[in-house]
């Protein structure tokens, strides 16, 4: 098999596309790369999906956390504590174990003049259940951020928000979240990171890999199990995760460049740079 | 374990939960848990002192010794740690294996990766294997404490790099007015002070390293993972106590135990910020000495 059939049987073997078994002989640098690559795909699917529904629960979270009401603060804590406080893995069981406890057949919802079945058997796939613990997990990890900044907004800020005349809404909208995005990003970047390293923990945690559809980890370990060399496999889902990681440092200071760009300190260091230039 | 245990058939309601309980595979669930202390509390120091090392190479005025310590910080950063987790844990043994096969047999002429095979001399096996099942339990968790060790020395090793440059340069100077050597200014005016820099980093080390626990599973160690799995399992009626899938129940126990451990660290560690903040430096210290004389 030349590299390029190796390519055009795994590349999406992990979506379910190409070769329907895993390979069983070979297992040359080639075939690791393209498997491995291809469960990649999942890793960036758990990623992003729950980093970008994450952002808006987190912000509501940090909201809440942050409010002097007691009855909205108090569930928010809970939430907070209780995803923060103990292993994801362990949230893992415990959601595989929750989701299956759903009745089979669906949950009937009677509308008076038809009944609405909503299936069920699909939050216990990887990618529904799995997906949602992550979601619920960045989403109490960025909130302890945001509420963090929402806290260190500069005093000043809101005291001219104040005299500008701007409550509610509108003052939240126009000057407490564009500071606390921008005084919180470092730290999110951060999660954003160690979000993506979670990822690699779905398939060992109870969530079974469907028709062997795995992430690149399973595949790793996979190839592992079988060369019984560790010295390959694990390296190739290193370089794929350095990759994906740098990938995830340009784009997050891309943001954070663009929130930052009014803060007098960068335009200095811009002009700085270019003034040598013109003196040339 | 109590007297009427003996037909557990017979038992209802709460004698049949006492018994339930205690039985030995039960001991060994709560065995497991003191497992999991057992490797946080050796797992914390050794990765300590791998993250002092770490970080005393990376300020280190050799070139080469200081890249190491500068490779050693950054692999963490750029790859999940269960990458590590799972590679070291086949890496180490392999490594351990090789190096014994070098010491017993010399004259080995055969490879030693065969094919899809890793075959060491029988006298370089280690632990042996005649050795009783226990010692091969011992050796596999030693492996999982190294492998922590490594990977969360090299988390400890960012904080303490972070810390050592934190601790204010007119201090360090003032050791050198002295006519302090280098080592005696690292020692005496460093050190000491460094810590308080470093205890925010190292207790959030300290939580993530409680959450990683678990992993051991993964490692293939008997933990408590393991057990709430075997015997959350649905029991059918061949069983002395048949039950239906209580997986949940046992689950919902360990996040229980790993949020109280999580609570009690925060109290713990927060009772050792206020002692070490004491005289120091900083604006928490400042405060710290405001309200004592107010």
């Amino acid at each position: 098999m030349t590299c390029w059939e190796t390519v055009q049987a795994y590349g999406l073997r992990s979506l379910g596309y190409g070769e329907r078994l895993l390979p069983r002989e070979g297992y040359d640098l080639c075939q690791q790369f393209t498997l491995i690559g291809s469960g990649l795909i999942w890793n960036i699917y758990f990623g992003v999906l729950a980093l970008a529904a994450g952002f808006f629960l987190a912000i509501g979270l940090a909201l809440a956390k942050g409010s002097s009401r007691l009855w909205l603060r108090k569930p928010a804590d809970w939430f907070v504590f209780v995803f923060r406080g103990s292993p994801l893995f362990i949230q893992f069981f415990l959601a595989y174990q929750l989701l299956v406890l759903l009745p089979r057949d669906g949950i009937q919802l009677p509308l008076g003049l038809f009944t609405l079945t909503i299936g069920t058997d699909w939050v216990t796939k990887a990618w529904a259940g799995a997906l949602l613990v992550l979601f619920l997990n960045t989403a109490a990890y960025s909130a302890e951020i945001f509420l963090g900044a929402l806290r260190s907004i500069p005093k000043g800020d809101l005291e001219a928000a104040d005299a500008y005349g701007l409550t509610g809404w509108k003052k939240f909208r126009r000057i407490q979240w564009p500071t606390m995005l921008r005084l919180a990003w470092p730290a999110y970047t951060n999660e954003a990171i160690f979000l993506f390293h979670a990822t690699t923990l779905v398939f060992f945690s109870g969530f079974p890999a469907f028709q062997q559809r795995g992430d690149a980890l399973y595949y790793a370990s996979f190839f592992a199990g079988k060369t019984f060399n560790p010295f390959v496999s694990y390296p190739i889902v290193a370089f794929y995760f350095i990759c994906l990681t740098l990938i995830l440092i340009w784009l997050f200071g891309r943001v954070n460049a663009r929130l930052n760009r009014h803060v007098p300190s960068n335009a200095r260091v811009r002009r700085a740079r270019l003034l040598p230039q013109i003196v040339r | 374990m109590f007297a009427y245990c003996a037909d557990p058939k017979t038992l209802e309601g709460f004698q049949w939960l006492s018994c339930y309980l205690t039985t030995g595979t039960h001991f060994s669930f709560y065995g497991s848990f003191l497992v999991v202390l057992v490797l946080l509390f050796v797992t914390a120091p050794v990765a300590l002192a791998f993250g002092f090392g770490g970080a005393m190479a990376a300020r280190s005025p050799a070139a080469p010794l200081r890249w190491l310590g500068k490779g050693y910080m950054a692999m963490v950063r750029g790859v999940p740690d269960i990458v590590f987790f799972l590679f070291f844990i086949i890496a180490l043994d392999q490594g351990f294996e090789w190096l014994m096969h070098q010491v017993r047999c010399p004259d080995w002429t055969d490879p030693i990766r065969q094919g899809l095979e890793f075959r060491v001399c029988p006298q370089a096996k280690i632990p042996p294997n005649a050795a009783p099942q226990m010692i091969h339990q011992i050796y596999n968790f030693g492996l999982a404490v190294v492998t922590f060790a490594i990977v969360f020395g090299a988390f400890a090793a960012n904080v303490l790099a972070g810390a050592m440059s934190a601790v204010p340069r007119a201090q360090l100077e003032t050791g050198e007015a002295y006519g302090m050597t280098q080592g005696q200014v690292f020692r005496r005016i460093m050190v000491p002070q460094m810590w308080i820099y470093a205890l925010p980093g190292l207790s959030n080390l300290w939580l993530i390293l409680i959450k990683a626990t678990p992993l051991l599973f993964i490692l293939g160690i008997q933990d408590a993972v393991y057990w709430a799995r075997e015997l959350g399992g649905f029991k059918s009626q061949t069983y002395s106590y048949p039950h239906p899938d209580w997986r949940l129940w046992y689950f919902l126990g360990l996040l229980i135990f790993y949020l109280l451990m999580t609570r009690v660290s925060e109290i713990v560690l927060g009772r050792i910020t206020r002692r070490l903040t004491h005289g120091q430096a900083t604006a928490a210290g400042e405060a710290q000495r405001k309200g004592a004389l107010a």
